[in-house]
């Protein structure tokens, strides 16, 4: 039934696509339609699994790397008051600021390779893996504390054995959203500067006019991305406490 | 474990300006039961979560003292209405989970002898989720145990569970806490007077002791005197409220 749904509602927005370009009779430059998307994609597979196989190993690089470092601050500003007086303020600031703005100076310092676009990935899913942890790492329902206080439970253990444990499925929702950012990031890092990866091909191809090859590469991406949260989804199950 | 103790609890409590309880004594004698029944917002809570050193939320002036000289929140055991199982801890895990949190080495046979006194042998190795509500509060009975204190805090254990289930769970925590120096704290009537070795009726006025039922604790539930008990506690709480 899930299946069935979502293979309808895929067949409905391609017709809707095909519909508006038939409709339109927009120039295959400004719009091509599906079909076209999907002739340019099989001619051009090998190009465009190149260009995918790159970006993929930046998103996971950067997705592994965010989520190390978001567990660690988390930990650390949930286990220090000094930390969350003089990190806790600066993390919120970051977010404030355009992230975007940041990449050409990321590929400025960490150069037009593979690191300034793991950068750009770990920037954008550093905040929510942190704070989501954060936060579940400070809810702890306070009846479980209580119970550890009468039983003179060192605070080492009460973080491994009952904090940790207890924020695990605020962490499964922020590694799912990450899922979703870090291909963002690595695509806004490869089109400030690079000479591969889908970000970088769907800025050439929509130099070159080539709509088509644009689309096809923008439609991968999208189904990477996809793809990743599904996985991440599952990886994370127990961890949020679903049903096995 | 050291021999159960009296403790006397001898204070008042003000939440910010406002009084939550004036000047009151409340004694319990050393390995019995007391009840402290009252209504919802007198406090009575407060007093529980007092003496085990919890925060209360409320200032306390006072003083708490064991009879044997020795400190009193390092010798307590506290169980609450929430069973306050760990969902991804199996029931074995969560009945040694005292040890485990002093980094201690759990006594396997102690908890073992334990699991099996409350009939859980054939779900040690389940998940709280996976038990039903008697059984959960059956495996916080059995940690409570597992911790081996003189004396026991029970904070309304039994109220959420059904009727019968209620009623095996008292007589099933009366009998494992025999000897020692329980306060618990219930806004039913018939639980106090089912339990209560002593019993003490806290409203907005203070403290008033009362007489328990002659029969030794637990008492049957159809037990006359008890019942009357049930009712005149009833009573007194509803005119105490008026």
């Amino acid at each position: 039934m899930k299946y069935l749904s979502a293979l309808v509602a895929t067949v409905f927005a391609l017709a809707l696509w095909q519909g508006i370009v038939w409709i339109t009779g927009l120039p295959k430059f400004i719009l091509p339609g599906p079909v076209l998307v999907a002739e340019t994609w099989w001619q051009n597979r090998w190009l465009i699994a190149e260009h995918t196989w790159i970006t993929a190993v930046e998103v996971v690089i950067g997705l592994a790397c965010g989520t190390v470092l978001g567990v660690i601050t988390a930990m650390q500003l949930a286990n220090s008051r000094a930390a969350r007086v003089l990190v806790q303020p600066m993390l919120v600031f970051t977010q404030a600021l355009p992230v975007f703005a940041l990449a050409p100076l990321l590929t400025l310092w960490l150069g037009y390779g593979l690191w300034s676009k793991v950068a750009m990935a770990v920037l954008i899913i550093y905040f929510p893996i942190t704070s989501s942890f954060f936060d579940g790492l400070m809810r702890t329902p306070p009846g479980y504390l209580d119970l550890a206080r009468t039983m003179q439970a060192n605070r080492h253990a009460v973080l491994w054995r009952i904090r940790i444990p207890a924020a695990l499925p605020s962490l499964a929702s922020g590694m799912r959203l990450a899922a979703v950012y870090a291909p963002i990031g690595a695509v806004i890092g490869e089109w400030v500067g690079s000479s591969q990866g889908l970000g970088y091909l769907m800025l050439l191809a929509n130099g070159r006019a080539k709509t088509d090859l644009m689309f096809a590469a923008m439609l991968t991406l999208g189904v990477f991305s996809i793809l990743l949260h599904l996985i991440v989804r599952r990886a994370t199950a127990r961890m949020a406490g679903e049903a096995r | 474990m050291t021999p159960a103790p009296d403790l006397t609890i001898s204070g008042r409590a003000n939440i910010g300006e406002t009084p939550l309880f004036a000047q009151l004594t409340l004694a319990l004698r050393a390995g019995q039961w007391t009840c402290l029944l009252g209504g919802s917002g007198v406090g009575k809570t407060t007093v529980l979560r007092l003496i085990a050193g919890l925060g209360a939320g409320a200032e306390f002036t006072g003083n708490i003292t064991a009879s044997d000289g020795q400190p009193v929140p390092d010798r307590v055991a506290y169980m609450a209405q929430n069973d306050l199982l760990l969902p991804w801890a199996t029931v074995a895990q969560n009945v040694s989970l005292g040890a485990r949190l002093r980094g201690q080495k759990p006594d396997l046979n102690r908890r073992d002898r334990l699991i099996d006194r409350m009939r859980l042998t054939d779900h040690m190795t389940k998940k709280p989720a996976e038990l039903s509500g008697g059984q959960r509060q059956r495996v916080a009975l059995a940690r409570t145990l597992m911790e081996d204190r003189p004396i026991v805090l029970l904070d309304e254990p039994f109220s959420a569970l059904d009727a019968r289930t209620r009623a095996d769970m008292q007589d099933l925590a009366a009998e494992a806490l025999q000897g020692r120096t329980v306060l618990l704290v219930t806004h039913d009537p018939g639980e106090a007077a089912r339990l209560g070795q002593s019993i003490v009726v806290m409203t907005q006025q203070g403290l008033t002791p009362c007489e328990p039922p002659q029969a030794p604790a637990p008492r049957h539930v159809d037990d006359l005197e008890t019942l009357e008990a049930q009712g005149a506690l009833l009573r007194l709480l509803r005119e105490e409220a008026a």
